[in-house]
């Protein structure tokens, strides 16, 4: 792979590489990262991006996940514009810093490799690590394949950067499942890129001829009011994503909405996945389709900000909504996303009922026959009234 | 700030105070305890670094008495994150100048970059990233307030707590002497880590500190100083003793002042003969629980601490404690 791949040039690459090479053409100046599985194949190959020269760019390779991202926090006070990518674990040790970095409204792009969180010890995917960071106040993305992966992680900096967003951004990928597959993927010219992405330009920065104060602390009078003013950013950091993604469809002719629908017109049935679990219930979809069963699928995109219209707007026609998570909530109302989607259909006069599955954890494969097994479950379910709050697929025992 | 450099330093150990910096950088108006020798520290400390400096600082007392939110102390571009990360925050401020100057964004030479922290961030829970960040060379000066305890948090242990001393989570009792343990050595571990300069300060020697920070600032690489901060809070002391036991921590080899440069130690400040702990000890509430034996396992274990470091430094064995203890007039309301 050259390092300056021609404008829409196909290649067959790993998704990981295909990260860092966002990052380059993004030109990242600083990164920070401790190795964790299924991150690594990113961090390394930026690591030799670097050492070849190829990326004009600081790599420090600290010594552990708090210290990656208390090191990015430096970087992006200091000015420059910073990467981190990490998993499971690693996130989990970063969890302390993550609200200090939102708070503190710096900047960094972070990838995680979606990863099961420990015990038992399981490097494999699910989405437990980000659901345990669903209020960290960053901006987060889902990709369901290696092209969404590259364009996303390139427009999170365009996104993070933007002077009225100022947020931390995440990109999820699923580990394994997309880290370490090769795909065909398509990527724009480090022109265009340099067009769509202009140096950043910080507001504030730790410079001595313009001394700040940052990361002070707040009494209960002003607390409150910091909390906020991060909140309506976020809150309206959902207006410049759409801005950022409908530059990048005009540059790339790739779309992307907060909500994605596929097959969902008179569906009746309507399944909800994230990540890469959306391709795979693609395929059953058509299939279900094709022998006449009215069933469609909605995926979300973005996380956070909560995409609350246009999850309404693409499920009210619909009798049944199957939710498909890829965590649990122990001792709660079963997956995250469920409870989320349930509030937000909540305050609507008619909605279809929810159903809630939690699939594929710990790297448990789901193929689309699980989805056609799902849909039979599901319908009994409905008829008979839900005989618990969430059902944990396939489970033995 | 060149005439401050360390080249010129040597000349004014003749006492020029007058010469010293009259710039603020750490102005008044802040929240710290009266008689705080932390605070004083934290004064003479950022006037040697002078204007051109960023600091990354860890929670702790000198943090929150100095940047409750719309206010603040520092007159330098100043960050603070968290408790047990000041070091990878400053790791980040160096790399991230380093690529921004590469590039041209920002003019050379770069600032200095400098990280501060109490004991217990430091010795207790940042030592991973004080460590990672000393192992990876980057080029700052990591300051250590040591009061012994964590004092914001109302004067908890940390291993950086001495011998005997009372604390909420050490308390003297029936079973218990107060604190068990043996401070920890972090200008040890430090120098373990082979940067070029490590050394050991304290606001009672305002020259040895001032000097100290300067060369730390202009070694290339990363530097660590460990200042004693005298707590009147936490130590049970009189307010108006803070400098004074300072000193007597100096004079008494509780607390010697020495460097290290590319591994070579070297006191420098030399009492000719030193004190009996007790005269450090007595002037603290925290050790008043402690009865002879304690006091003499102190006294020996002090005295052999010194001795190892006059090994390392290769200087000459001062006569040991010929002085009488000092009468009561230093102790709190005479105790």
């Amino acid at each position: 792979m050259s390092a300056h791949p021609a404008k829409a040039q196909r290649v067959g690459m790993e998704v990981s590489i295909a990260v860092s090479h966002a990052v380059q053409m993004a030109r990242a100046e600083a990164i920070a990262a401790y190795p964790i599985t299924p991150q690594t194949h990113i961090v390394e190959h930026l690591s030799s991006l670097v050492a070849n020269g190829e990326l004009e760019a600081e790599f420090i390779n600290v010594e552990s996940e708090h210290s990656a991202l208390s090191a990015c926090i430096g970087m992006s006070a200091a000015g420059a514009r910073t990467f981190t990518a990490t998993s499971s674990q690693g996130l989990a040790l970063m969890h302390e810093i993550l609200f200090i970095a939102s708070g503190m409204r710096l900047p960094i792009v972070m990838v995680v490799a979606n990863r099961a969180l420990s015990a038992p010890l399981s490097i494999w995917n699910d989405h437990s690590d980000i659901m345990g960071a669903r209020d960290i106040g960053w901006i987060q993305v889902f990709v369901k394949n290696g092209q969404e992966a590259y364009d996303h992680t390139i427009m999170a900096f365009k996104i993070a950067e933007h002077p009225e967003v100022l947020l931390p951004t995440i990109v999820n990928l699923d580990g394994f499942i997309l880290s370490h597959v090769v795909e065909a993927l398509e990527f724009i010219g480090q022109e265009e890129v340099d067009g769509f992405l202009p140096p950043y330009q910080p507001r504030y920065r730790l410079d001595p001829k313009k001394p700040v104060t940052m990361g002070a602390f707040a009494m209960p009078e002003i607390y409150t009011e910091v909390k906020f003013a991060h909140q309506v950013a976020l809150t309206n950091s959902a207006r410049h994503i759409l801005e950022v993604w409908e530059e990048w469809a005009g540059l790339t002719g790739r779309r992307y909405r907060p909500v994605e629908t596929y097959l969902t017109e008179d569906a009746r049935v309507l399944f909800l996945t994230m990540g890469s679990l959306t391709e795979v219930a693609e395929v059953a979809v058509e299939e279900m389709r094709a022998k006449g069963v009215p069933v469609g699928l909605v995926s979300l995109r973005l996380w956070r900000p909560f995409p609350f219209e246009a999850l309404r707007e693409a499920v009210k026609e619909a009798e049944l909504l199957i939710v498909c998570d890829r965590a649990l909530s122990p001792g709660g109302p079963g997956g995250p996303v469920h409870s989320e989607v349930r509030t937000c259909l909540y305050p609507l006069e008619t909605r279809p009922a929810t159903v809630n599955y939690i699939i594929g954890l710990g790297g448990r494969d789901v193929p689309p026959e699980a989805f056609h097994d799902i849909l039979a479950q599901a319908q009994k379910e409905q008829e008979s009234g839900p005989s618990g709050e969430f059902f944990l697929y396939g489970v033995r025992g | 700030m060149d005439k401050f450099g360390y080249a010129q330093s040597q000349k004014y150990d003749t006492y020029a105070a007058r010469l010293l910096p009259r710039e603020e950088f750490f102005t008044s108006g802040h929240r710290s305890c009266q008689g705080c020798g932390e605070a004083l520290a934290v004064r003479w400390v950022c006037k040697a670094i002078g204007r051109d400096a960023i600091i990354a600082h860890a929670t702790g007392c000198m943090e929150i008495v100095s940047s409750g939110m719309p206010q603040t102390s520092w007159m330098h571009p100043w960050i603070h994150v968290a408790f047990e990360n000041a070091a990878a925050v400053a790791s980040g401020i160096e790399t991230g100048l380093k690529i921004l100057a590469r590039k041209g964004k920002i003019p050379e030479p770069l600032p200095a970059v400098v990280a501060m922290g109490g004991d217990g961030g430091t010795s207790d829970i940042g030592l991973q990233a004080l460590s990672g960040a000393m192992e990876r060379g980057h080029n700052f000066t990591y300051i250590c307030w040591d009061n012994e305890a964590y004092m914001n948090t109302g004067i908890q242990r940390s291993s950086s707590t001495p011998y005997g001393a009372m604390t909420t989570t050490s308390p003297p009792g029936k079973r218990s002497i107060g604190q068990a343990t043996w401070k920890k050595n972090m200008v040890a571990i430090a120098v373990a880590h082979g940067i070029p300069y490590v050394a050991t300060a304290s606001p009672s020697y305002v020259f040895d500190l001032y000097f100290k920070v300067r060369k730390a600032i202009e070694t290339p690489g990363p530097a660590y100083i460990h200042v004693l901060s005298v707590c009147p809070t936490g130590w049970r002391s009189a307010t108006d003793l803070s400098v004074r036991l300072g000193r007597l921590a100096v004079e008494t080899g509780v607390f010697p002042l020495y460097e290290v440069v590319n591994g070579r130690y070297r006191l420098t400040v030399q009492p000719p003969k030193l004190r009996p702990v007790i005269d450090y000890l007595k002037p603290q509430g925290r050790f008043r629980h402690l009865r002879k034996p304690e006091l003499d396992l102190i006294q020996r274990q002090t005295l052999a601490a010194y001795e190892l470091l006059l090994a390392k430094c290769q200087a000459p064995y001062p006569e040991f404690p010929v002085l009488t203890p000092e009468a009561d007039e230093t102790s709190p309301e005479g105790a």
